[in-house]
């Protein structure tokens, strides 16, 4: 707002004034403060978390879709209820991000309205179908483990509610991804058409996964300020690395293939080197041309619009029935 | 039509004995629906044995801009702790 | 129920047990299949993590009773065995619990005349003579009185909410209410069973959910529907055609690929 009015003097010692507070803020934040919802930030620093809470809040909730897809259809009730239970994980992460984002300002509706119009952006990885009971667990292994990858950073996120938020999450992430594992353990032991389901759900969920990163550091806009911010811990690259190399061996046990005819390893690195990413699907996935994105975002809008009545039910009733205030002592 | 829901925020009292920890909020219509999903959200791992919910509206906070004010001066009080006092090690039970 | 009579019971054939049980396991698991249905597609967020836990309870029910109804029959079938390769007509719970979901109202609605029940009926249940029936009821009696709450809560906001909320929950009670005969009305086997000190006495559980469903109604400013007449009960095997879609969607892999593990 100052910029302006840069050539009258309050206006240059209001400038003064700013860059001394980002100093301040930049010194506490190397310093591993946590900054909480009424400290003083950088706009630039709100608006950078906001969009990247709401996002990932988005995506738990987007995420819930592709998943739920296969709750009705579980092979057995020890499965069923596994995932039942994952499912309603993802709704609560949801849950507890959308409140994080919620102390900066910007209203669960307000966010929401954001999803439902199109504007607001989730991760691109649930805009791939479930076709096979494979693929749940093909997503507890890959796109779970992936998502613990990036969020384990995030756990010491300088923003105070969002490294409160992720490490709630990343304790109840831990059994996702095992879930996943044993399914896919389980198929690959089994019948050989059972096999096939799960050598086929490796195969479409694998690319996606690793694109789950986002773009190649060389690519990605906000890394780097991200990262002095302290928002983001590590790069996209490095992330996907290390999840590369440790799903890897993963596979090998399961005795399915990794579906990337380059991938190598490099014995004086002690990296596995994939095969190169095909960016253009993911950008059109990103941009709406994915497989299930109207699907999804139809979903969601179906919910909330046909929950309507029933939010403002609710709230009438509330109106009508308020309660008296201290009814009962906390104890 | 009104469709916006309370925000509340969640106390967890994790096992007796134990003081309520603030644990996140949530959106609720009334009171007991605020109870309900805190327990449905926060207490499905056996996080909880009682609930506390207060509308996040009637929490009065301290300003972070009057810190200095409010927190600065307990700073150099070094002698409200046990560790400021020198007592021979021979005195017992003291 | 009563330790008076204990000397005079008579014992409950197999066949009996394995029915009874069955009629139990089966309305949990298909109530808890039908909530499942709903996850992530709740009216607040809030909401799909309540109908989660209330779905995992039900299930979580219906695996016990399932494998206690396996142990019963002694033919080696466990629970999924009997969840998954049975065909509509061997399902036995009651019909109520297979309506579909409608809108949150008729769900609403439908949950709560039916944990009515199913509180009343694991409540007496606490106290049968088959000791493995009554540890499953303790269990399950603390979820439902849960369950109940959640549903009765509801029923109150959605009648007394706003005008379009009461129209909703009146119409899908007007709908959902001859169903509530079966739960009422006992047949042979719940007349022999409460001989045996196993099934509750079918007039306590009318009486208490005549009572707890009244109360409900009045809070929700709802008024109780007319009796209806509805004879076809599943809980003896006859069923809306409901029932053989929700099954044919539940049990369509294991029966695609038979004697699969998963
Ligand atoms: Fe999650
Ligand atoms: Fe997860």
């Amino acid at each position: 707002m100052y910029t302006q009015a840069l050539d009258s003097p309050e206006a240059a010692a209001a400038d003064e004034r700013e860059s001394e507070r980002l100093e301040r803020f930049q010194a506490r934040i190397d310093r591993d403060e946590k900054i909480e919802p009424k400290d003083w930030m950088p706009e630039a620093y709100r608006q950078t978390l906001l969009r990247q809470i709401a996002q990932h809040a988005h995506s738990e909730i987007v995420g819930m879709l592709p998943e739920g897809n296969w709750i009705t259809r579980a092979p057995s009730l020890r499965r069923k209820v596994v995932l039942i239970a994952k499912v309603q994980d993802e709704g609560g992460h949801g849950m507890y991000l959308y409140s994080a984002a919620e102390t900066l300002g910007v209203s669960r509706g307000e966010l929401i309205e954001q999803l439902l119009s199109g504007r607001a952006k989730y991760s691109s990885i649930f805009n791939y179908p479930t076709l096979t009971w494979a693929d749940i667990g093909a997503i507890g292994w890959l796109v779970d483990g992936a998502a613990i990858m990036n969020q384990i950073p995030l756990c010491r996120c300088s923003y105070g509610p969002y490294a409160r938020a992720m490490v709630r999450i990343c304790k109840e992430e831990s059994f996702h991804q095992r879930q996943g594992y044993e399914i896919m353990l389980t198929l690959s032991r089994g019948s050989a058409a059972q096999r096939a389901m799960a050598q086929d759900a490796l195969d479409r969920w694998w690319w996606p996964s690793l694109m789950m990163f986002g773009p190649s550091d060389a690519h990605s806009v906000h890394t780097a300020q991200s990262m002095r911010w302290k928002i983001k811990r590590f790069s996209n690259d490095e992330l996907r690395q290390k999840f590369i190399d440790v799903t890897v061996p993963q596979a090998e046990f399961l005795g399915l293939a990794v579906p990337d005819p380059d991938l190598r390893w490099d014995e004086s690195a002690e990296h596995y080197v994939p095969g190169p990413i095909d960016w253009s699907e993911f950008h059109a996935v990103l941009k709406g041309e994915g497989p299930c994105n109207r699907e999804r975002l139809e979903a969601r809008r179906a919910a909330h619009g046909a929950g309507r009545w029933v939010r403002e039910a609710a709230a009438a009733f509330a109106e009508k029935h308020r309660e008296p205030p201290h009814a009962a002592p906390a104890g | 039509m009104n469709e916006d829901w309370v925000l509340y925020e969640v106390f967890i009292r994790s096992r007796s004995g134990l003081e309520h920890k603030h644990v996140g909020s949530l959106h609720a219509a009334d009171a007991r629906m605020a109870i309900e999903h805190a327990r449905d959200t926060y207490t499905r791992r056996q996080e909880g044995v009682s609930i506390w919910v207060v509308r996040s509206s009637d929490i009065v906070a301290s300003d972070p801009a009057e810190a200095e004010e409010l927190f600065e001066p307990a700073r150099d009080k070094v002698y409200r702790h046990p560790t400021f006092y020198a007592i021979p090690e021979d005195v017992k039970n003291i | 129920m009563s330790a008076a009579s204990e000397s005079v019971r008579p014992e409950p054939s197999a066949e009996d047990r394995f029915e009874y049980v069955l009629r139990l396991a089966d309305t949990s698991l298909i109530a808890g299949q039908r909530l499942a249905e709903l996850l992530g597609h709740g009216p607040a967020l809030e909401e799909d993590l309540a109908l989660g836990n209330l779905s995992l309870d039900l299930i979580g029910q219906a695996r016990l009773l399932l494998a206690l109804a396996g142990r019963i029959e002694g033919r080696g079938r466990d629970e999924d065995a009997l969840a998954f390769l049975r065909d509509a007509p061997d399902f036995r719970n009651v019909t109520l619990a297979e309506q579909p979901n409608g809108d949150f109202g008729a769900t609403i609605v439908r949950q709560c005349l039916l944990d009515a029940w199913q509180l009343e009926s694991y409540q007496c249940l606490t106290g049968s003579s088959d000791r493995e029936l009554a540890d499953i009821a303790h269990k399950a009696v603390k979820e439902c009185r849960y369950h109940w709450r959640f549903s009765a809560g509801w029923l109150a906001r959605l009648g007394d909410g706003t005008e379009e909320s009461h129209a909703r929950v009146r119409t899908a009670l007007e709908s959902l209410w001859r169903f509530t005969d079966e739960l009422l009305t006992p047949d042979a086997l719940d007349a022999r069973m409460a001989v045996c000190g196993i099934g509750p006495a079918p007039a306590l559980i009318r009486e208490r959910w005549e009572t707890r469903v009244a109360t409900a109604l009045a809070q929700a400013k709802l008024e109780r529907p007319a009796h209806q007449h509805y004879p076809w009960h599943g809980k003896r095997g006859v069923h809306t055609e409901y029932l053989g879609h929700l099954l044919a969607e539940m049990q369509c892999v294991p029966r695609a690929y038979p004697g699969a593990t998963w």
